[in-house]
């Protein structure tokens, strides 16, 4: 199963995005821990593509494609912004950086989900989340 | 003195001796509106109020993203500024893993239950 969907820059757009995923990943049968691991890193990346990358500009979109199997997750989501570096985001553990807004949303990606990866100059991220194996199988 | 009537309540603040109880309302804390004006309301708790011993308990919220962590050090901070203490207790644990991932479980101080929290102090 694969979806692709576009979407204008409005983070109202991204919430009906995160339902639909949601839903999906349900009726895969996704445990909830897995499911609230891919809510954070969508909303954490939505909001990144939509307030960082389209700088929230009317006419600019958002590109997402994903795949849900029983097996794993697969999100890439595109935006129209100017791209950026992830490697020169602050580490935002950093005492001197806590109290920035800017990195935590990278960092609770990279730790929620198995793999992320920024593409190109930074305005592609792909993401997957390989599903948690139940104990009773 | 009564609050604007189009402005949703979304903490709710309880006095325990000294300590001033603040419970979330809201399920989740997300968007950038709603969480401008739950940082507004706990920080007028400390700036206006100057209340120094908060205690946050997180038992109704099911969803925080990071764009709420911000107002949580910036509260820590004026708390800690004024000599006070800041608590926050009852949270789930996928939420916990927030707090973890972001290191912000070594800064804030965390109790699991309000009874351990109003403990803390």
């Amino acid at each position: 199963m694969a979806v692709e969907l576009t979407i204008a820059s409005d983070l109202g757009e991204a919430r009906r995005v995160q339902e639909t995923i949601e839903a999906a990943l349900q009726t895969t049968g996704y445990s909830e821990h897995d499911i609230f691991a891919i809510k954070l890193a969508l909303e954490e990346a939505l909001v990144n593509a939509i307030k960082h990358g389209n700088q929230m500009d009317p006419d600019k979109r958002v590109f997402i494609a994903y795949s849900i199997t029983a097996e794993r997750f697969d999100i890439r989501i595109t935006d129209e912004g100017a791209g950026f570096n992830p490697d020169d985001v602050p580490d935002p553990t950093a005492i001197e950086n806590l109290e920035r807004p800017c990195g935590r949303g990278l960092l609770l990606m990279r730790g929620f989900m198995t793999h992320v990866e920024y593409h190109g100059k930074g305005n592609v991220v792909t993401m997957t989340k390989i599903r948690d194996v139940p104990n009773s199988e | 003195m009564s609050s604007q009537p189009s402005r949703k309540r979304r903490v709710e603040v309880e006095d325990i001796g000294d300590i001033a109880v603040v419970n979330f309302l809201e399920k989740k804390i997300l968007d950038e509106q709603s969480i401008q004006m739950i940082g507004d309301d706990l920080f007028r708790l400390v700036d206006e109020l100057g209340r120094r011993k908060i205690l946050l308990n997180f038992g109704n919220v099911e969803f925080l993203s990071s764009a709420a962590l911000g107002k949580l050090i910036t509260l820590h901070r004026k708390v800690q500024g004024i000599q006070g203490k800041l608590v926050l207790c009852k949270i789930a644990k996928d939420i916990y893993d927030v707090f973890k991932i972001t290191k912000l479980d070594k800064i804030l101080t965390i109790a699991p239950d309000e009874q351990a929290g109003l403990q803390a102090f």
